[in-house]
């Protein structure tokens, strides 16, 4: 599951990050990193950060300018939409399919907008109805008649098919059966086998350790603990996630 | 028979009505805009028309060419001024804007054209009809029912088969989402409405008024209404909208 990592200069990083929507602050200076063709897990409770972290990251909410940086060059507050042409993609939260549009329209608008034509890129329509081959059996269908698994593979395609160099996956197991998250999380080596760094936010502190190069924790806007997914204690873990007053075991 | 008449008919004018629906339909359904305006704007063009037709020597075909990009300016200068500082989630302000814009054209209007009916002159078109069977049907109304057709058809197939149609419904169904994947938010904003709907509610609408003409002239704009509340009531998601 994991992989060697190509270089060492962050593809994305963030300094200092503060964000939060208008007066009511909800992240204190996040100070993250991740590699090329890295696998980066961001754990934490429910209403700690992570997607106010990954939508600040992406555009979809104001940052300084330095406080996101991205192959190098600060890139805080560009519109989400010039974030994936320019190599970052997203799967949101609760997946925001274009209801009402087949699986298949969701994914070309996708290659629409992409960084790369399809063809060009990693990713063709082709090579993820391999991966998903549910999709290319309902490829005509709305995805509001797909099941949810069915529908989180629709956005996670849809994502992949931007061509990007980072990913950022928001809870992507949510409320999904033990056996399609594994279906689901089958796919992220092979994402990263393709040199695309992947940011997993995870609640599931199991999944997101397995699946991971590294691991940050966050509690209430901050990060609380970093470092080798394996090397971590659970102990570690439960006091960063909780915060140390509850860290019972 | 003559209910089967008044069917005709009330398609024909279903026609003219697509036409205005389809306008209607493509601003609200894309831009959450309820351009209250959108009528007037449409007499003011047609008015424009007429004048135009008493100095240019055109001909009433020769008119489209130099009303259509009347019609583009018109269009772009009320996006422009008006239209885009009030746009937004909330339809409110784009309601109270375009409802002043309203009245204030057509104070205008009647200060310049006054209150007379007025049409273009006539080419033979307009009183043309020919039989089919027993009934017999004016060509101008077949024309305006062809047009709607095929404006409603080409819209239908922009939004399906274009990589512009794909980001209009894209954002129409959700514009976050849409911007994370890579759609400029800015080229297209809001929601998309059923555009066939908008044609199948001109015809209804046109087929009603008929069909309630020919029970008392003065049922037609009563049976308009009527089944504007009737659907109102029984399908206010929109005619044809997915049952969810
Ligand atoms: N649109 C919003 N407007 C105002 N406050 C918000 C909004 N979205 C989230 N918040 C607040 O920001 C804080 C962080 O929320 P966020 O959604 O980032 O948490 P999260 O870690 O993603 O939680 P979850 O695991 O439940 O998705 C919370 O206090 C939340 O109430
Ligand atoms: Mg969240």
């Amino acid at each position: 599951m994991r992989t060697e990592l190509t270089g060492d200069t962050p593809i994305l990083s963030t300094h200092a990050l503060t964000g939060g929507y208008g007066d009511f602050q909800a992240l204190f200076g996040i100070d993250f990193h991740i590699l090329p063709g890295e696998v980066v897990s961001l754990i934490g409770a429910n209403g700690a950060g992570k997607s106010t972290f990954l939508k600040s990251v992406f555009g979809l909410l104001p940052v300084a300018r330095e406080m996101v940086r991205y192959q190098g060059a600060p890139v805080g507050g560009t519109p989400a939409h010039r974030m994936v042409s320019q190599g970052v993609a997203m799967v949101p939260e609760g997946r925001r399919l274009f209801l009402g549009m087949t699986v298949e329209e969701n994914m070309r608008v996708a290659i629409d907008n992409a960084r790369l034509a399809e063809g060009q890129g990693e990713w063709t329509r082709d090579r993820l109805f391999d991966l998903f081959p549910i999709l290319r059996e309902k490829r005509r269908q709305p995805v509001e008649d797909l099941s949810g698994g069915q529908q989180q593979m629709v956005a996670i395609s849809r994502a992949l098919l931007c061509q990007p160099k980072v990913l950022l996956c928001d809870e992507i197991s949510l409320g999904l059966a033990p056996k399609v998250i594994r279906e689901i999380y089958a796919v992220v080596p092979e994402i990263s086998a393709a040199g695309t760094a992947i940011v997993l936010v995870e609640q599931d502190v199991t999944l997101a350790r397995e699946a991971s190069n590294r691991l940050y924790c966050m509690l209430e806007g901050r990060i609380t603990l970093t470092g080798a997914s394996n090397d971590i204690s659970r102990d570690d873990i439960a006091a960063a996630y909780f915060g140390a007053s509850h860290a019972v075991v | 028979m003559q209910w089967f008449d008044a069917i005709i008919q009330g398609v024909l004018l279903g026609g003219m009505y697509a036409q205005y629906a389809l306008g209607m339909a493509l601003m609200f359904g894309v831009m959450r805009i309820v351009n209250i305006a959108h009528g007037d704007v449409m007499i003011l063009l047609s008015l424009i028309a007429v004048s135009l037709a008493g100095v240019l020597p055109v001909g009433n075909v020769g008119l489209i060419v130099v009303i259509v990009p009347i019609a583009v300016a018109v269009g772009w200068v009320l996006q422009k001024f008006i239209l885009n500082r009030v746009v937004g989630a909330d339809p409110l302000p784009s309601l109270i804007a375009t409802f002043g814009l309203s009245i204030a054209l057509q104070n205008l209007m009647l200060e310049v054209w006054s209150a007379d009916t007025r049409s273009l002159p006539n080419s033979g078109v307009a009183s043309a009809s020919f039989q089919i069977g027993p009934f017999y049907v004016g060509l101008l109304p077949v024309i305006v029912l062809i047009c709607a057709f095929v404006l409603t058809g080409g819209l239908d197939a922009v939004l399906r088969w274009t990589r512009f149609g794909r980001g209009l419904r894209a954002a129409a169904a959700d514009t976050e989402a849409a911007a994370m994947t890579g759609v400029d938010p800015k080229r297209i904003i809001g929601g998309m409405g059923s555009i066939w709907g908008a044609f199948l509610g001109a015809m209804v609408l046109g087929v009603a008024q008929a069909v309630g003409l020919r029970i008392d002239p003065g049922l037609g704009i009563l049976f308009g209404h009527l089944v504007f509340l009737l659907v109102l009531a029984t399908r206010p998601e929109g005619i044809m909208a997915r049952k969810k």
